[in-house]
Parts: structure tokens; sequence; C-alpha cells
């Protein structure tokens, strides 16, 4: 069977370009929300599962899903510490950083209003554990003092954690004496200060997570088989990768199916428009593809090319819209997530599966939007064209 | 009542035979064509005229494969178009059939070299052959000037020009003109007839005109007159 040519098909969208880029950019419209939203759920991913390192061990008491509602007893976590297979520094010293983790309510920079921020306890031993965190203005805190470092989104989004700033809480004053970079990752959104002042501070006597470094993958079996033989140690240790996957599954996911639900409703108008667009085509053409039929071409060419202009079109609108929320790359947002209750800063990131997905998106729609046109073009008689011509 | 050709069989290109044709419209069944005979010789241009609704229109598309018969044969060069299934009868089309509207019927978005060049995409052609063969239609329309030039940007003589070439560009049996000078003014009119009494008279080309105007089907070899969907005699004889 013989195809009609595409430049016939591309030129009268061009002709018709006013009505194309209406419905192109209704359809543009749709694209977006579909692919900021696989954008939005991406960033969240990709943030928290950087976050962690691939030979780092995560340690919560056995069934909390999330630091804040995890404690490990300072006993549990002497027997940790002195599990076989764990790294040491280049002063011998084992590379295990004990965290209390607590929620504060802080008020934001834009607006005042408050939001959960996570306090993280820990030691200069930190920065070995994390090595993608790095300060990028003032200090690392001194153990024993009310100091406090703070990530780079919070130094920007919350009032009073800007370096040489002052926060109040848990009863004491804290000085900001850095602020630090973690590459984009899950840390940007959180405040460190010395584990020791902060268990003091907020009268806990548990810690909330134990990380530390495996000295290679191969010590990982004898390590967990160690903890599952001790019954004093009730806890669940798993890969720090693991871990903050798992954080964000479920924020992730409800953004996803929140999103596709919404872009699916909206896709209904848009699927509506381009049939609109599609049938003023046909009827505008009816005696071209009478034309078309008499010089020979087939139904099924008539057919074909009639949706390869509705998917055509879709394209048009599809590339509009991925361009549009490939720019949305620069922008940085933050929200709270559901599953530690704090706030995470991240940014959406566009990838190649994403480009795809939104692309097929939109040219399922120019292809639901196109058919019943195309098919009624098809089934036409030519000379009832002819006579309409 | 029939009117068939005086050709010999071997010359005879299209050979219809009780050919009638009926609409139905909701229960109303009303006939166009009743019982027609008629032969076309090859390389005969022959001038189909009648009044309004006297089915001239309908008999050149039934000739010309794009409609379905009810009743009766067409043979043309010894195949007989009424059993040909669509597919097979819109490949017949395009290896065969030549066409001519009154109002040009070309693409819009296409310029004069794309038009001609459209019959030839059916055609298993390379593009430096299809190339050749636009050109040589075009030249032989007098518009080898105009090959990027679009339909709105030439006039009616023109693109019925055009539309001729399209017609003869893949070497058809048999070409098909519906009123082909129904939209030109007198002058232009004729140029277009000259060009296909060139096409008969020169290529030696099978052309079957539908057409009101006497002066237009003096130029035919032939006259055939339908009424109410019969062939009538020839109301002048010698008129031709």
């Amino acid at each position: 069977m013989k195809a009609i040519p595409l430049s016939y098909i591309a030129r009268n969208l061009w002709v018709r370009r006013v009505t194309t880029l209406l419905t192109a950019g209704g359809m543009a419209l749709v694209v977006f929300v579909f692919a900021t939203v696989l954008m939005m759920s991406e960033g969240i991913r990709a943030t928290l599962v950087a976050t962690g390192q691939a030979d780092n061990m995560l340690v919560l008491r056995k069934g909390a899903g999330a630091e804040i509602n995890s404690g490990v007893s300072r006993s549990q976590a002497a027997i940790i510490e002195s599990l076989p297979g764990i790294a040491t520094d280049g002063n011998g010293q084992r590379l295990v950083s004990k965290e209390p983790v607590v929620l504060n309510n802080l008020p934001k920079r834009s607006n005042g209003k408050p939001s959960n921020v996570t306090l993280r306890g820990t030691s200069p031993l930190a920065l070995a554990l994390r090595p993608q965190v790095r300060l990028i203005e003032g200090r690392m805190f001194r153990p024993g003092t009310s100091e406090i470092v703070t990530g780079r989104s919070i130094a920007n989004g919350f009032i009073g954690t800007g370096l040489g700033e002052t926060l109040r809480f848990a009863q004491r004053d804290w000085i900001v004496v850095g602020v630090f970079d973690s590459g984009r990752t899950g840390f940007d959104s959180e405040i460190w200060g010395d584990a020791e002042q902060m268990m003091a501070a907020f009268r806990r006597s548990a810690y909330s997570t134990i990380v530390f470094r495996l000295a290679d993958q191969g010590a990982l079996p004898a390590l967990l088989a160690a903890i599952d033989a001790d019954p004093r140690l009730q806890i669940d240790a798993k890969p720090e990768i693991q871990f903050y996957a798992e954080q964000s599954e479920a924020l992730a996911t409800f953004i996803r199916y929140l999103g596709l639900f919404l872009s699916l409703i909206f896709s209904i108008g848009a699927i509506v428009g381009a049939m609109i667009t599609m049938f003023a085509a046909v009827a505008q053409r009816i005696g071209e593809i009478g034309t078309l039929r008499a010089l020979g071409f087939r139904r099924t060419a008539v057919l074909i090319a009639f949706l390869a202009e509705s998917l055509l079109l879709s394209l048009v609108g599809g590339v509009i819209g991925l361009a549009a929320a490939a720019s949305m790359q620069s922008v940085d947002i933050s929200t709270t997530n559901f599953q530690t209750f704090s706030e995470l800063a991240f940014q959406f990131k566009f990838t190649a599966r994403i480009a795809v997905q939104t692309l097929a998106f939109a040219l399922f729609m120019g292809f639901v939007g196109g058919f019943i046109p195309a098919w009624r073009a098809a089934r036409m008689k030519i000379v009832d064209c002819l006579r309409e011509a | 009542m029939s009117v068939a050709g005086d050709g010999g069989a071997g010359q005879t290109l299209i050979r219809i035979r009780n050919l009638s044709k009926a609409y139905v419209r909701g229960e109303q069944f009303i006939p166009v064509l009743q019982g027609l005979d008629l032969d076309v010789r090859r390389a005969e241009f022959v001038a189909l005229m009648g009044p309004s609704g006297s089915g001239k229109s309908t008999l050149l598309n039934l000739v010309a494969g794009i409609d379905k018969p009810s009743g009766g044969s067409i043979i043309v060069g010894g195949v007989d178009i009424a059993t040909l299934s669509e597919g097979a009868l819109a490949d017949w089309r395009a290896a065969h059939v030549g066409f001519i509207f009154q109002f040009y019927n070309l693409m819009p978005v296409l310029t004069a070299f794309e038009n001609v060049e459209l019959p030839l995409l059916l055609t298993t052609l390379s593009r430096r052959e299809r190339k050749a063969h636009v050109a040589a239609a075009l030249d032989m329309v007098r518009l080898t000037d105009r090959v990027d030039h679009y339909p709105n940007e030439l006039s009616g003589g023109q693109q019925q020009r055009v539309a001729i070439a399209r017609a003869l560009v893949t070497d058809p049996t048999l070409i098909v003109a519906d009123e082909p000078t129904g939209d030109l003014d007198r002058v232009t009119g004729g140029e277009v007839l000259d060009l296909l009494d060139d096409l008969h008279r020169q290529l030696g080309k099978t052309i079957v005109m539908v057409t009101h105007d006497p002066k237009a089907a003096g130029r035919a070899e032939r006259m055939v007159h339908l009424e109410k969907g019969v062939l009538v005699p020839d109301p002048a004889p010698g008129a031709v």
C-alpha cells in the first residue's frame, strides 16, 4: 500500500497554523502537567536515593520505618559499634555515627509559616561517612558546644538558619557556624549539631539511628548474622541507599499517581480538542480526499494520512510541553515528606525515560483524538467526496 | 435503448453492456442509468452530453471506476471493473485512469510539480524517474516555468493545465474529464480543449469527456447523448 506523502500532511497543519497551535497548545499544557509530575516524582526519588552511600549501613529499631520513630539505646549502640566488619579511618577510629534525629518547627523565609525541619545530632565523623557533604560557608560545629551547621536549602529557606544567625530550640540558643552543601541530596534539608548536645537538649536517652561504613561488602553477611544472633539487638540494619530509596517511595508514588490521574482527566479535554480539529480538517478537505482516492490511494492510505496528521499535531504539543517541563529543572522546590514528616528540598529531574513516556502520552492523545475523524475520512465514498468538492 | 460504437471488437477499449445504476434514498428507489450499452474505441475522443440529471456524470464515474454499478458489466481493456474489489479497483485506477475535474481538484498545499507527481507515488518509479516524468508532463502543458508554484499562485487555466499534466503523467489507458472547461472563460477553455485535442491526436489517448458545452463537445470525435439514464441517438447527426 502506497502512502500519501508526509509533505501533504505536514503542510496541511502549517496552513491551519493558528488552529494547529491552539490545539497543540492545549495538548502542551496537559503534557506539561504530565511531565512535571513525573519529574517531581523522579526528583524526590533521585534526591533521597543520592542521600545514601553505597557502603554505608543504617541501623534502626526493629520495625521502625523512619528515623524519627526509631530508638537505639546507648547499650545497643555500643554493641553495634563493636561488630566485626566496620571500616576505620586513618587514625584507627571506627567509622560509626550515632545520631539522634528530631523534628523542629521553623518559620520559612518566604512566608513566615512554620514547617518541620530535621535536626540531626552527629559528630565530625559524619563528614567522613557522607563524603558528598562539604562546607560551603563557615566551619564544622565543635563537639560539646551549641553550634550547628545547616544544609544549603535550609539556610536559604528558613529564618535564623543562615551563617552567623542564632536559632532557639530545646530551650537553648544555637549558633549557626557553617552552611554545607550535600550535592542536592536529602541532607541539604537538615540541620546538624553535636549528637550528645542534642541528646541532652531534647532529653533523649536513645539514638535514632546508627550509621557505619562497611570495611568491604564481603563483610556484610557475617555482620548481619552477628546482629541476628544477638538477642539484645532488636534492630534492622540495611544499606543506607535502600533506606533512603524506601523513604522516597511513598511520596514519589503518591505524587506520580495523583499527577497521572490529573493528567488523565485533563487529557480528555485535549483529546476532544484534537478530535474537533481533525473533524474540521476532514470537513475542509472532503474534495481532496475524493481526489486522492480517485487517483488510486486506498482507504487505509487516507486513514493513515489523517491519523499521521493528528499524531504530528500531538507531537508538536508534546515537544512544546516537554520543552516547558524541561525548563522546570532549574526550579528548586520543597515539600513535606509525609513518611518522615520533614521538609525535603529537591529539583524537578528530567530523564530520557520521562521524555519518552511524555511523548508517548502525547502521541496517545493524538491517536485517540485523530482516529475517529481519520476513520470517517477513510470511509467516505469517492463520488460523495467529489460532489462536495 | 443502446448506442454502441462502430469500432471493431479488436479496437474497443470500453465495452459497456446492460449497465444500470440506481440510488436508494430512504424507501425511495431512484434509477439513474438503465440497461445502457456503449462501446468506446481505443484512442477515441467521446463527449457525453445531456441535460442535468441525465446520468452522464454517473456514467463517467462508473467508467472511471470510482463508483460501482447496480447491474451490468463495464469491460475496460479486457477487465470487467464492475467485479473488481475495492482495493483492486484503486490499483486499476492508479494504473489506467487519468482524471480531469471541473474545479481542477489540485492539492492546495502541494506545488504544481508535487501535484503532478502525486499519481506517480503509486507506481514503482524511482525519484529520478518520477522527476523526469513530471517534467515531461509539465512541458507538454507548457508549464515548466511554474513547477514550484502553488495552485493559489496560478490562474484557473494554469491550474487546469496542471490537472491535465497530472492526468497524463502515468500514461493512462483512459482519460476521463468531467466538465473540464466548466470553470474557465471561453479563451482559456479553448486552450484546455486544444490540449485535450493534442493528447488525443498526438498521444493517441482515449478520452471520455462530460460537458454541457456544445462547442466543447464539438472537439470530440463522437458525441453520446443521455436522457433520463438512457442513451439517445445524436439529435443532430453530422454536427461534430
